[in-house]
């Protein structure tokens, strides 16, 4: 669509722009004010430079911390992916089936994030848990309390459980919306099932996968509550992400300078990232535009 | 047919979890910690009653969703015009102001806990219902304007001309053909809206003591001196599914009749 | 090589079908011969397209054959009908390139050298000339484009032997339209293809069909050429939908001296007569174009009195309205004959008197 120049279209965004600015730069500010002081109590701070930042960027157990959330990450995104697409295509596609499949599919989607860590918890203890129970009485040692690989593998079945299903329901809308035809030209083409998905299907799923992965990676880089509530981080600190390891040091140490630099740290990195794919997708679609 | 028994199989592996939690909240505690049991032997409803009838807890419900749907209105009344905006016009800053909208997303609530607290503390919100929606505005107003330009796209210009010509003024036509022609889009968003603010902890906890308190925190206290109140937790933990599942239900057509987001 | 025969067939959406209004097609016989350029036209709703999509195979009738040269097609997947079809809303694989959309249906069906293929693109690029666009990518073509990039699919297809068309130029820019048109009579001169083109358009499909076969209510109510659908429409609605302004109609009485209309007889031959005796029923129309009808100032034994009541100007032609009896008769006539002010006469030249009986025009036998 080609679109007008036209800057008193800004009239329509200052209502966004007022509401985001208070919600979001003044406490953006707060932070970066903290990450460059040290604060000992109410009045008295004093002037430290980037110093928390050098020292959080060395920081060996951060640095852990943030290796493990990009394994994470990448691996939650690897396996919810194409598992969702997989399940968009299995989905019915008409009548009350339809309709009861995108209820029972979208139900974990829709559960606060610390009671899927409590569910989880649950599940993963060997006496009242069905999978704990199931593991162990099938003889395998699992503790997800002394065992960082049962720790690993529950959180992420946790999380694919929990997130999958946006995925899913992504695909399907994008799956619905391809028109009738394109199957039907298909079918006169011989085109096989594999070509029809990989020539119609995931081409018109491309703007909503765009827009899965991006909020699957930025809500698995932030993810708190979860493994908190499962594993609490542990065992030892395996299954520590970034955002509970600067939990812990602003609450639980009340170290609020270093946290605060290690939260703008953490911040960029996300809006680093979240860069990369934007741009990515920005460049996509002016080629689309370019083209037409 | 192959397809249908694969979808059942993942629809039945999907489901355990949340039938274990519906099973332990059918029972006692003393049941619970005894041998473990695929349904309840002695079926109890005392959980449920015990939630139902207690103010401090089925507050905790009604507090939520006071805030999930004061979020939903602002988020909505503050993105339609500006996914309008960025739908069919060009301006001043429109990409970079995208992507700072679309940065508040990225923005870890784990960062802004402490922040928010004081800042809310500062303007006399602290423990309000509207203070939690405005904080969830944080991540919830770039999605929606997100989604919504994704909609507004495949609209096409020539509606909006026509409208002018036929003298519509620009709020009428807004509220009066455009709205009604992506009411799909809204459906869609008000889902996505509801969802990423009833799930949200840490923001909602921070925020509130004990007048806005959500249900999410007031479960942390069926960990008492004594141990943990399984089943009152369990029967909890069921009910924070059930708005949920009525919001799906609502939405269902709009996500069946499906989407493309952006220009196909 | 295919002649496509339509033996009985009819089509409901329902399971079961209550009346006659439950079906799509209703019980219809038809054979497209090989070779032929043919249109399927009629008003949205008729059917036409659930015809289409029964010839290419993505419905199956509920009653009735499809025959392809005498084989029974009816179970047969669209796949295996070599048949192409053209959409209405352009089908391209939007990440792949022209040549490769074009490719795609010889790789899918296997057994193509990369040489073989190529030659085969080339050709059929040439033809559509689309031989400058080969490298680019189908989704940044122009509509026009990728409707030739559509059929090109279907052309490059040696088993090919029909290409259906649904409806291709609705999304075509119009100063476009008479370029494609062209283009694919060309291409049906060059392949010896069975072409079906589905259209709502008469100007279309006249201008693209040998034979136009024109559906109403889920039928086939003609298979003519243009000029005898224009000249001798076999059903009311084929006089009402061809042409501009439609037929004029109206309705006599039948009694002991013949056809009865604003108090005059108005004649017809005694065969065409005796048959509407014999029909036995009173829906009885008459029928004229207005191409048809002649003007003039007086009123006659075989001219009947009108009175003007408004005069058309356009361009080339005017349209005259006289206000006959309780009817309103159109009459085009050439933009330099005069039009009588105010009372005038009008006549039915014979041949082209049209008489109708259940809305199924009535002829006398030829000799």
């Amino acid at each position: 669509m080609n679109k007008i120049e036209n800057n008193k279209a800004w009239f329509f965004v200052i209502p966004v722009f007022v509401v985001v600015a208070f919600s979001a730069v003044i406490p953006l500010m707060t932070v970066v004010n903290y990450s460059v002081q040290d604060i000992f109590g109410a009045n008295s701070t004093f002037w430290t430079g980037t110093e928390w930042y050098r020292q959080m960027l060395r920081d060996p157990d951060l640095q852990a911390a943030l290796l493990r959330q990009f394994a994470f990450s990448f691996a939650i995104l690897a396996i919810e992916v194409p598992l969702g697409i997989g399940i968009a295509l299995l989905m019915p596609k008409k009548g009350w089936a339809a309709s009861a499949a995108l209820v029972l599919v979208a139900m974990p989607l829709l559960i606060p994030l610390n009671v899927v860590g409590t569910i989880w918890q649950i599940l993963a203890r060997t006496d009242i848990g069905l999978l704990g129970w199931s593991l162990s009485s099938i003889g395998v040692d699992y503790n997800i309390n002394a065992n960082a690989a049962d720790a690993w593998f529950t959180i992420i079945l946790m999380d694919v459980w929990h997130w999958t299903p946006l995925i899913a329901l992504l695909s399907y809308s994008g799956l619905r919306a391809i028109p009738d035809a394109y199957y039907q030209a298909a079918r006169i083409d011989r085109a096989s099932r594999w070509a029809v998905f990989r020539y119609i299907q995931l081409p018109k799923l491309s703007n909503v996968l765009v827009i899965g992965v991006l909020l699957r990676f930025m809500d698995s880089f932030m993810i708190y509550a979860e493994p908190f509530v499962l594993t609490g981080g542990g065992p030892g600190s395996s299954t520590t992400f970034l955002s509970q390891a600067l939990t812990t040091m602003a609450v639980g140490q009340f170290d609020l300078g270093p946290a605060a630099a290690f939260s703008i740290i953490y911040f960029l990195i996300i809006l680093a990232v979240s860069w990369v794919f934007y741009t990515a997708i920005m460049n996509a679609q002016k080629d689309k535009s370019a083209q037409q | 047919m192959k397809s249908r028994i694969a979808f059942i199989v993942y629809i039945v592996l999907m489901l355990l979890p949340i039938y274990w939690l519906v099973n332990m909240s059918l029972k006692t505690n003393s049941e619970i910690l005894g041998a473990l049991s695929f349904w309840p032997t002695n079926l109890t409803f005392d959980n449920y009653i015990n939630i139902l009838t207690d103010d401090s807890w089925y507050m905790g419900y009604v507090n939520s969703m006071t805030y999930v749907f004061m979020n939903m209105a602002i988020s909505l009344t503050v993105a339609l015009p500006a996914a309008y905006a960025f739908s069919r016009y060009k301006f001043v800053g429109d990409k970079h102001l995208f992507f700072w909208l679309l940065t508040n997303k990225m923005a870890p609530p784990a960062v802004f806990a402490l922040p928010f607290f004081q800042l809310y503390s500062s303007v006399g919100l602290f423990d309000t219902h509207i203070a939690v929606a405005l904080a969830h505005t944080l991540f919830n107003v770039a999605l929606a304007v997100w989604i919504l330009e994704g909609f507004m796209s495949g609209v096409p210009k020539e509606i909006d001309e026509t409208a002018y010509i036929d003298g519509y003024s620009f709020p009428r036509f807004f509220v009066k053909i455009y709205i009604p022609l992506i009411r799909s889009g809204i459906g869609v968003t008000a889902f996505f809206l509801f969802m990423f603010s009833w799930i949200e902890l840490l923001l909602a906890r921070t925020l509130t003591s004990t007048g806005a308190q959500p249900i999410q925190a007031i479960m942390t206290r069926t960990q008492g001196a004594s141990g943990i109140d399984w089943g009152t937790l369990a029967a909890a933990g069921v009910l924070t599914i059930v708005p949920g599942i009525a919001v799906v239900y609502f939405v269902r057509n709009h996500i069946a009749k499906g989407f493309a987001l952006g220009r196909t | 090589m295919a002649e496509i025969t339509l033996k009985t067939l009819a089509h409901s959406y329902s399971k079961n079908p209550s009346g006659p209004e439950d079906y799509a097609i209703r019980k219809m016989e038809h054979v497209w011969a090989q070779g032929g350029a043919y249109a399927l036209l009629g008003p949205s709703g008729c059917g036409k397209s659930t015809l289409l999509n029964i010839i290419s195979g993505l419905v199956t009738p509920s009653e009735g054959d499809v025959l392809f040269d005498g084989k029974r097609m009816n179970e047969l997947p669209p796949e295996k009908r070599n048949i192409a079809q053209v959409f209405q809303f352009p089908v391209i694989y939007d990440t792949m390139t022209v040549y490769d959309n074009l490719a795609f249906p010889l790789r899918n069906q296997g057994g193509f050298s990369e040489e073989q293929i190529r030659t085969k693109v080339h050709e059929v690029a040439d033809v559509l000339e689309l031989s400058g666009e080969l490298s680019r990518k189908a989704k940044g073509l122009s509509a026009d484009q990728k409707q030739k990039v559509s059929m090109g699919r279907g052309l490059v297809r040696e088993d090919v032997t029909a290409i259906l068309f649904d409806e291709p130029l609705t999304v075509i820019d119009p100063q476009l339209k008479w370029r494609l048109r062209r283009k694919l009579k060309q291409i049906h001169e060059r392949f010896d293809i069975t072409m079906v083109y589905v259209t709502h358009d008469q100007l279309e499909a006249s201008t693209f069909a040998d034979k136009i076969a024109l559906m109403y209510e889920g039928q086939i109510v003609q298979f003519g050429t243009p000029q005898e659908l224009f000249e001798r429409p076999a059903h009311t609605f084929v006089g009402y939908f061809i042409g501009s302004p439609g037929m004029n109609f109206f309705e006599p009485r039948l009694t002991d001296e013949g056809l009865m209309f604003n108090g005059k007889v108005i004649p017809v031959s005694d065969q065409v007569l005796a048959k509407v005796r014999s029909s036995g029923s009173d829906n009885i129309k008459l029928g004229i174009r207005p191409e048809f009808v002649t003007l003039g100032a007086e009123a006659t034994d075989q001219r009947y009195e009108v009175t003007v009541t408004g005069v058309e100007d356009l361009g080339t032609y005017r349209l005259v309205d006289v206000e006959f009896g309780a009817v309103t008769v159109k009459v085009r006539i050439p933009e330099d004959q005069p039009v009588p002010s105010d009372a005038a006469s009008i006549g039915f030249p014979e041949p082209w008197l049209k008489v109708y009986v259940d809305e199924r025009l009535v002829e006398a036998d030829h000799e």
